[in-house]
């Protein structure tokens, strides 16, 4: 087991490396898609509000692994021809960013109305509202449910394997048919999910009741 | 005296409900000017359509010149001539609404260094005056949730004030406030008034109305039923409706 474990370490490890690095860039854009697609939602004109809230249900009612190959295979027919990264990235930003929305949506709306009553009224504009009064009181709202997506983004990033992204769980597929070892290979990717998976929860459920601690001593 | 503000023949509803019927008030420099009216009765929907809080549906009102207009069907409105307005009048809110993730000092320091655009230095210098004078000086480093609410409130009107306004709204200051903290708030607006800021009032601390004020409106239903001068409406009300509203508040 150890000797197979080390013989695959540089293989693993590449696709460990590849799946990080599409959770921190699909989060990256999830984030500021996610943010820009709020305030859409909430903006006052309907020009805007209505192909965001079209959008935004569109993605969240079809299967994340469509819009990847949506991404991959049908682009390209419009001209549009996208590297595996580039599609993997897209695809986990776009799909998560429109979750996100959601949240983001919510947290706004939990602010109380009295803050932008109070901003207004001292002469700021609506922009100024949003960034100095309502966003800061937002972030901390949203901060927990964030995290768990972001946990989840971490486990979702194993769909682009589908588009032949070399992260973990493509490394583990091409080792199991060289090999034919499928439990000895899957239990390891198995086990290097969790171990970063479950510490990462924690750490959410950590922060949330940070977050909760604080909001109550304000 | 010079008017600065004017409302004229202001009507509102909240859908089918109207809550303001043709309401005209006549504000000049430097008055101190007291609405009372039972809970309902829309004095708080008034002076929140001073400063473009609350939308109106007829009627107009004049700030300093400035004009506020009705919105139209789908809401909308001159936002520059409100923008103008809102640079000039304060406003104290009965829930405080300090900014709770701001330190008392930042939330003074927000407005001017971001709508007027003063350098932090003269930002801080001019906080530091307010906070001292509302007597929080040793608080300015404390976040709004680590004050009492009477503290909280003044820091409100210190924010309020920092902005340079030529005229204060106050909707109801005290209204959220334990009894022993009412005075403390009161005390920062007494002085106020003797300066000579002009202010409109909405309370129900009748004894303070009657003490600062130099005249008083009494709104019913969304209707001005009677104003003038504290001591003619306090002890010689005219109309039936006003007198039955002051046996009420003042048996208390």
């Amino acid at each position: 087991m150890l000797a197979d474990l080390i013989s695959w370490a540089p293989e693993l490890f590449e696709g460990l490396r590849l799946t990080v690095g599409m959770t921190f860039g699909g989060m990256a854009i999830a984030l500021v898609l996610g943010l820009l697609l709020a305030l859409g939602r909430i903006s006052p004109s309907a020009w805007l509000r209505a192909p965001v809230v079209v959008f935004v249900e569109l993605i969240r009612g079809s299967p994340l692994l469509l819009q990847l190959f949506y991404l991959y295979y049908v682009l390209p027919a419009f001209g549009l021809k996208l590297t595996p990264i580039e599609a993997g990235l897209l695809g986990l930003g776009i799909n998560y960013g429109a979750y996100l929305s959601e949240v983001f949506r919510a947290g706004i709306a939990a602010v109380s109305p009295g803050q932008r009553e109070a901003a207004e009224s001292l002469g700021m504009s609506g922009g100024q509202t949003m960034r100095f009064i309502i966003l800061p009181q937002a972030w901390r709202i949203v901060i927990p449910p964030t995290g768990n997506y972001f946990v989840s983004l971490f486990k979702d990033t194993a769909l682009v394997s589908t588009i032949s992204i070399a992260e973990l769980m493509f490394q583990g597929q091409l080792i199991a048919s060289d090999t034919f070892r499928y439990m000895r290979i899957y239990s390891i990717i198995f086990v290097i999910y969790v171990v970063i998976s479950i510490p990462a929860s924690m750490g959410v459920r950590w922060l949330e009741r940070h977050f909760n601690r604080s909001a109550a001593a304000r | 005296m010079r008017p600065i503000i004017e409302i004229q023949d202001l009507s509102k509803s909240y859908g089918p409900v109207q809550v303001l019927h043709d309401v005209s008030l006549t504000v000049t420099t430097g008055e101190v000017v007291v609405i009372i009216g039972a809970s309902g009765s829309g004095k708080s929907t008034l002076i929140r359509c001073i400063n473009g809080l609350e939308r109106f549906g007829a009627g107009a009102i004049l700030v300093d010149g400035f004009a506020l207009t009705p919105s139209d069907a789908k809401g909308r409105r001159n936002m520059s001539q409100l923008k103008e307005i809102r640079r000039e009048v304060g406003m104290v809110f009965q829930q405080f609404n300090l900014f709770p993730h701001k330190t008392v000092l930042e939330n003074v320091m927000l407005a001017p260094v971001q709508v007027r655009k003063w350098q932090r230095d003269r930002a801080e210098a001019t906080a530091m005056r307010l906070l001292d004078r509302v007597g929080l000086r040793d608080h300015v480093h404390k976040y709004p949730a680590q004050l009492s609410g009477g503290q909280q409130q003044r820091v409100a009107i210190a924010r309020s004030l920092a902005m340079e306004p030529r005229v204060m709204l106050f909707d109801e200051p005290t209204s959220a406030l334990d009894p022993e903290m009412v005075g403390e708030v009161l005390e920062v607006m007494r002085g106020l008034a003797r300066e000579g800021m002009t202010m409109i009032i909405v309370t129900h601390e009748m004894g303070f109305a009657r003490e600062v004020a130099d005249r008083v409106v009494y709104i019913d239903h969304g209707r001005v039923l009677e104003e003038g001068p504290p001591a003619a409406i306090f002890d010689n009300p005219q109309q039936e409706r006003t007198k039955a509203f002051l046996s009420r508040v003042l048996k208390h």
